[in-house]
């Protein structure tokens, strides 16, 4: 099984859907989709929306990581929703929620950014 | 009853994914929790990257064996490369330290196996490769041992 990655910009939010497993081999196609996004359009904040995430290792810490850090140089923040108790397990054993801000799902999460 | 398997397959991200759907498949007639499963498989995932990666840093001629041996209700579980080997095993298995930061690597594989198993084992050696073997429980057997 692969990652289906669905991209979609609400200014000034991007908003991520990962369908599938996030492992070393996808997270290149992740990295590279979402950085030439966020070169080309205005991008503040990132929405990670993970319901359909089946499967994530520590390279997707990497890349989630990654992405955080280039948000967080144009001041922006990351905001993550409707994830698994798995993948939540990831997030708490790295650390990641110290930076990283959960939300239950995808609407509250764009609303705490001023998206409607 | 003991029961064993051992594949061995390129060292190529997208053999990821096989490893780790193939070790989960030979463990379910153990009927393992799916939370013990996602386990197994993360750990698979993480010990067959870093083999990838580290081991042979991304040279696709390089080979990962993986060996599987089930024994009553205890899975033990070995990943083997021959590639570069590990430097200093103890920096290695810190929370976050990673060689490679400019993958984007977090630095996290060695601390997830160690949470997710019951036991992590690494030996490596310069230029002849690493060797993780990693023994994990299923809850029945720990049930009984109460």
């Amino acid at each position: 099984m692969s990652l289906t990655i669905s991209l979609e910009v609400k200014h000034p939010v991007l908003l991520i859907r990962l369908e599938g497993e996030l492992d070393h081999h996808t997270a290149e196609e992740l990295r590279e989709r979402v950085d030439q996004l966020l070169e080309e359009r205005k991008i503040e904040h990132i929405v990670l929306s993970l319901e359909g995430l089946s499967f994530m290792d520590s390279s997707g810490l990497g890349v989630i990581l990654g992405r955080y850090n280039k948000v967080k140089s144009f001041g922006g923040e990351m905001v993550v929703c409707s994830i698994s108790p798995a993948v939540k397990r990831l997030f708490e054993m790295s650390g990641l929620f110290k930076i990283v801000r959960l939300e239950d799902d995808e609407q509250h999460a764009l609303a705490t950014l001023g998206v409607a | 009853m003991r029961n064993r398997m051992d594949i061995e397959f390129s060292a190529l991200s997208q053999n990821e994914s096989f490893a780790r759907v193939t070790v989960a498949a030979f463990i379910a007639q153990l009927d393992p929790t799916v939370d013990e499963l996602t386990e197994i498989k993360t750990v698979v995932s993480e010990a067959v990257t870093n083999a990838i990666i580290h081991g042979y840093e991304q040279n696709a001629d390089g080979k990962v064996y993986i060996s599987v041996e089930l024994n009553d209700d205890t899975v033990h579980l070995s990943i083997r490369d021959n590639g570069i080997g590990i430097d200093d095993l103890d920096e290695a298995r810190q929370p976050l330290f990673t060689t490679k930061p400019e993958l984007e690597r977090s630095g996290m594989g060695f601390t997830i196996m160690e949470n997710f198993m019951d036991e992590v084992k690494i030996e490596s050696a310069k230029n002849q490769g690493t060797s993780i073997q990693v023994v994990k429980y299923l809850s029945k057997n720990k049930a009984l041992c109460n």
